[in-house]
């Protein structure tokens, strides 16, 4: 199928997309690199009365390195320039490894960075990613801006807290401790496919103990889960293969909603989840012990 | 009235200009507005790869852009690879190895592995088959488009 019509602006700066936004208020629908947008309104699934396309705002687009050890990366960046940047590999390993999974290199070097965390897809790997780095989010609309969390952002499948009249603007990144180490995990069908369960890690340690660990949960939930049992049973305590055993029941117990569909059962996803937390966590212990 | 949009975007060297609604998808384009039927339209949802086309020099999905969104921009299709009576080596090596039957996700496999053969001249089975990972091919099975990609990759680096 075809998108139905719709109104098109193409601004050239920042102002004018925030300008265009606000004129527009609830018909105005920001388009980054367009490769779930685009699909869904292909379907009719999605019908904006009108897109303001970001793809003419060169300034958008970056990857800044601090040096306080963050980096910033401008909502346009696409995936793909984020996926080989040195410097972000350098810092946050994890970008480099969960790109690789997301889609096919054609769909990452269109699609972009922000754009993919806006979209809030709780099947996308972003997201989830966002969530489990605890990303600094910068939101912009006219006359206005405003930092969030990542996890306070997504609220729901597909929906974040940022308004009609606002854009993300910047994603900044935090930089790990050293001894942390990370690790993303999936399973799906094939190459590039939407996985039927994934899981994200960031552990740091404190000599033979925890002092510190992020566990996210995907695609079995409405939004990214931030796992609270990992926090509330391994900090401050060495993670014995025992103590793992008992994040990963309690994670495919009592965190995660999964669902029944033509990909997988709503049990299957859970035990899927009880063993990629065993894993996941295990491989970055070992990546934190190697000095992260 | 329907709001038309200027494109001029340059294809397989050739610069276009025409106008069109926002809505027409780059695929459309090619293949409604300026006759390049060589270029596939499969899912139009991102999934199959047969509109793959190069844009400014990577391969994307055409179906996945907007044809104002191309607008400045060069675009390579199916088109610009050989003739019939001069095929491209990878042309040359599908058509050798029998890696097409029905040829509908041809030009797709071929646009995605163009610029992949250009960056990795001497790719292994394996970042063979991660290649194409994108693209669908619902005859062959993909093994003997496996088995075309390295007798290119071999064939064009001994050209060189």
């Amino acid at each position: 199928m075809k998108p139905v019509k719709f109104d098109y602006y193409a601004p050239t700066s920042v102002p004018e997309a925030l300008d265009t936004l606000n004129e527009l208020g609830y018909d105005g629908k920001v388009i980054a690199g367009g490769q779930s947008l685009i699909a869904a309104m292909n379907f009719r699934m999605a019908r904006p009365a009108a897109l303001v396309d970001l793809n003419g705002v060169p300034e958008l687009s970056y990857i800044k390195p601090n040096p306080d050890g963050s980096i910033a990366i401008g909502t346009m960046t696409r995936v793909n320039t984020v996926e080989y940047d040195q410097e972000v590999a350098k810092r946050f390993p994890l970008l480099p490894e969960v790109a690789k999974f997301i889609a096919h290199p054609a769909i990452r070097r269109r699609g972009t960075f922000g754009g993919a965390i806006a979209h809030a897809d709780p099947a996308g790997q972003l997201p989830s990613i966002a969530v489990v780095m605890d990303a600094n989010v910068l939101i912009r609309g006219k006359g206005k801006e405003r930092w969030v969390k990542a996890p306070e952002l997504i609220i729901g499948p597909f929906m974040t807290t940022i308004e009609p009249d606002e854009m993300l603007a910047e994603v900044v990144l935090t930089a790990n401790p050293p001894y942390t180490g990370s690790n993303y995990m999936q399973v799906s069908r094939q190459n590039g496919g939407y996985a039927q369960a994934a899981v994200a890690s960031i552990v740091n340690l404190d000599g033979e103990k925890v002092k510190n660990v992020r566990l996210v949960l995907m695609s079995v939930g409405e939004v990214p889960i931030l796992s609270q049992k990992a926090v509330e049973i391994l900090v401050g305590q060495k993670p014995t293969p025992e103590a793992l055993k008992e994040v990963s029941e309690a994670c495919a117990s009592s965190e995660i909603d999964p669902a029944t569909d033509i990909h997988a059962t709503a049990d299957y996803r859970r035990t899927l989840i009880r063993t990629l937390v065993g894993r996941s966590l295990t491989e970055s212990i070992a990546r934190a012990k190697k000095g992260g | 009235m329907t709001k038309l949009f200027p494109v001029s975007v340059k294809v397989n060297g050739k610069v276009y200009e025409r106008e069109v609604e926002a809505r027409m998808l780059l695929s459309d384009f090619l293949r409604h507005e300026l006759g390049l039927m060589g270029t596939h339209v499969g899912c139009e949802h991102g999934i199959c790869g047969a509109c793959t086309v190069l844009f400014d020099g990577e391969a994307v999905r055409s179906c996945l852009m907007f044809a104002v969104q191309a607008s400045g921009h060069e675009i390579q299709t199916v088109e610009s690879l050989g003739t019939p009576e001069n095929l491209h080596p990878l042309q040359q090596a599908f058509h050798e190895k029998h890696a097409l039957q029905c040829g509908f996700c041809t030009p797709g496999f071929l646009m995605t592995l163009v610029p992949f053969l250009e960056k990795n001249p001497h790719p292994t089975e394996e970042e063979a088959r991660e290649a194409i990972d994108g693209n669908i091919c619902r005859c062959t099975g993909y093994e003997k488009i496996v088995e075309a990609v390295i007798d290119a990759a071999d064939k064009m680096s001994h050209k060189k």
